[in-house]
């Protein structure tokens, strides 16, 4: 069996009283992308920074393609590339002289540079915007440049913090196709932090999902949304009548019923066949439903059931996650609350996007 | 969406640490390429000390020239070269590059610590000793006469040049120590108490009290002695001494401010 790319062993980090991050074990395989999910201030970053030998452990180990983080920085910062949290860069070189400046300081030959700098912009389209100064540039382009700049040297294991924080839809999928191609043709192990359930459900072979610096749980995002168990049927209603808890409870094959804002979570573990129940109960108990959707579980609710919170980007993240995930639910949500009013369940259950 | 097509895996190439050498030249080269991209940071350092010089001659050539029995002329043009190299260093760039992490994505590369700091330093020095060469050029345009010739010349240049990059030892010191702009911005305070308590504007002898005092301790006193006398005496044993006084007072310096610079790159580069 392939030793693993990445190890940790009640790897810890603390900040004057405060652990960032509380004792976190991984394993993960070559070849394997990882999600790292957690909301802000979870630890995410302060575990990559660890991983790659920025910080330095307050307990515990950390290996990276076998190397101790501690003791062997020099010998792990030659395998790993690194993209963090903001595009690290130069303003004012161009994108050419960024890629060719860090090909230098990893030791490769002229031409290896000249061949790698092609090579990273096939992967990265930056067009003939390489040749021209940094600050000319969009946060896009510079983010995937700053993935070129961590690509340059051919890493085994690229950790990427935060890749897409701060991006708008088409950029963000740019990066997505950049990183299933970099696994799949060139079988980098990836670390992938992010604060977006799309992100690490979309990309992630397996996920480990950190809060206040414990890692709560792990596997693969199906694995973990079966945890959870159950459907679930979303109510925004109006007003919230103490009455529609009570209704809900009693139908059956309703498991949870959860009061979220507007929201009702409603937990079934035949959603579809609850679904009419579900909506006649809310209308005999004198709710006002404004949607009605049906949809499998989500990360966020694995998230919810472990941690008792939800997952919380930033607004402005939130926003631009928000106009991809509103645009393709849209439809089924207003499927849904026809299908309330009328009192009949979707033909099928709307998935996560 | 269309899949990307990566080149095939036939053409990995393997990361090693380039040395040495390279790593300093690699940094080095990088400063020097963004010196004529931000202008802003070089024209007045070049602007102000030849507006000063003109200016200083032109208001005190006469009464300090005729009192002291000096050529003003000659006797300013060092202290118009100290002026534009003095300072002048890409410590702000530093700061930028600590501020934005572009410092840190050069920490995760092999690159050696040293040449962070000793790549910029030599861009300093290439930019120190071109700001002084027109300075230069000005004062033979104004009629100052090098006594010591052609190479009493390029020994001026190269050792306010070597002046200049002792200098940068502090603002770097500071720029690693704070990553702090306006701290860096700050240090430039230093210039003046180091240039104007000395002999910038009369020979020594003309000084008084304290000023005479500190200006005995002030490095900057025997750096102009000898810059002076490249310019106004002849080859002889008093000019090479006066050299050799002016070389001793830049390495003292240097050693207090490269000193500094050093451990506060070794502060900046260890992982808390």
């Amino acid at each position: 069996m392939e030793a693993p790319a990445i190890v940790t062993e009640d790897i810890g980090r603390l900040f004057d009283d405060y652990w960032a991050v509380d004792g976190v074990d991984l394993s993960i395989a070559p070849g394997e992308i990882y999600g790292f999910l957690g909301p802000n201030g979870a630890g995410k970053s302060t575990l990559v920074r660890m991983l790659c030998t920025l910080l330095r452990p307050s307990r515990g180990k950390g290996f990276v393609a076998g190397h101790d983080v501690a003791r062997q920085p020099e010998l792990v910062r030659l395998q790993i590339g690194v993209a963090l949290q903001d595009a690290a860069l130069d303003d004012r070189q161009t994108g050419r002289e960024l890629l060719d400046l860090q090909a230098r300081l990893y030791g490769l030959r002229r031409d290896e540079r000249l061949a790698r700098v092609a090579q990273v912009l096939t992967l990265v389209d930056i067009g003939s915007a390489i040749d021209r100064q940094i600050h000319t540039y969009s946060g896009g382009m510079k983010r995937r440049l700053d993935l070129a700049a961590a690509l340059i040297h051919d890493p085994q294991i690229l950790f990427l913090d935060e890749p897409t924080t701060g991006l708008d839809p088409e950029s963000r999928a740019a990066v997505w196709t950049e990183v299933r191609a970099l696994q799949r043709e060139r079988g980098t192990t990836i670390f992938l932090t992010t604060q977006y359930l799309e992100e690490a459900d979309e990309l992630a072979d397996r996920v480990g999902i950190i809060s206040r610096g414990h890692l709560v749980a792990e596997g693969s995002p199906d694995a973990l949304k079966k945890t959870v168990g159950t459907d679930v049927i979303v109510a925004r209603v109006s007003e919230m009548p103490a009455e529609a808890v009570t209704a809900l409870r009693a139908v059956p094959g309703v498991e949870e019923v959860v009061c979220r804002g507007d929201e009702l979570m409603i937990h079934a573990g035949d959603g579809a066949g609850a679904m009419s129940p579900v909506a006649l109960a809310l209308h005999a108990s004198g709710t006002r439903v404004l949607s009605l959707t049906l949809r499998t579980p989500t990360l966020d609710d694995v998230f919810l059931q472990l941690t008792g919170a939800h997952l919380e980007a930033d607004e402005a993240t939130t926003d631009a996650m928000a106009e991809t995930e509103a645009a393709e639910t849209e439809a089924a949500e207003t499927d849904a609350a026809d299908s309330a009013a009328a009192g009949v369940s979707p033909g099928s259950p709307g998935g996560p996007p | 969406m269309t899949d990307l097509a990566l080149p095939p895996a036939t053409t990995r190439v393997t990361a090693r640490p380039a040395g040495f050498v390279v790593d300093l030249f690699s940094v080095a080269q990088r400063a020097v390429r963004q010196i004529p991209r931000e202008p802003a940071s070089v024209i007045p350092a070049l602007i102000v000390p030849i507006f000063f010089y003109v200016l200083n001659i032109g208001a005190l050539s006469k009464v300090t020239g005729a009192a002291a029995h000096i050529d003003f002329k000659s006797f300013e043009l060092p202290v118009a070269v100290v002026f534009a190299v003095t300072g002048v260093s890409r410590a702000s760039s530093l700061v930028t590059d600590i501020q934005n992490g572009y410092f840190d994505r050069l920490t995760i590369t092999p690159v050696r610590r040293l040449p962070l700091l000793l790549g910029l330093m030599m861009a300093d020095l290439a930019l120190v000793m071109a700001l002084a060469i027109p300075v230069l050029l000005v004062g033979l345009g104004l009629g100052v006469h090098f006594r010591t010739g052609v190479p009493g010349m390029v020994l001026f240049v190269v050792l306010s040049g070597i002046w200049g990059l002792v200098f940068t030892g502090l603002p770097y010191a500071i720029a690693l120590k704070t990553g702090n702009p306006g701290a860096v911005n700050a240090s430039f305070v230093l210039f003046f108490p180091i240039t104007f308590l000395s002999t910038t504007f009369v020979p020594k002898a003309a000084l008084e009290g304290w000023l005479r005092t500190v200006a005995t301790y002030n490095p900057m006193t025997y750096i102009l002695a000898g810059l002076r006398a490249l310019v106004s005496e002849p080859w002889s044993l008093s000019t090479v001494t006066a050299v050799g006084d002016a070389v001793l007072a830049v390495v003292a310096f240097g050693l207090v401010s490269i000193t500094l610079a050093l451990l506060a790159l070794r502060g900046r580069v260890r992982r808390p």
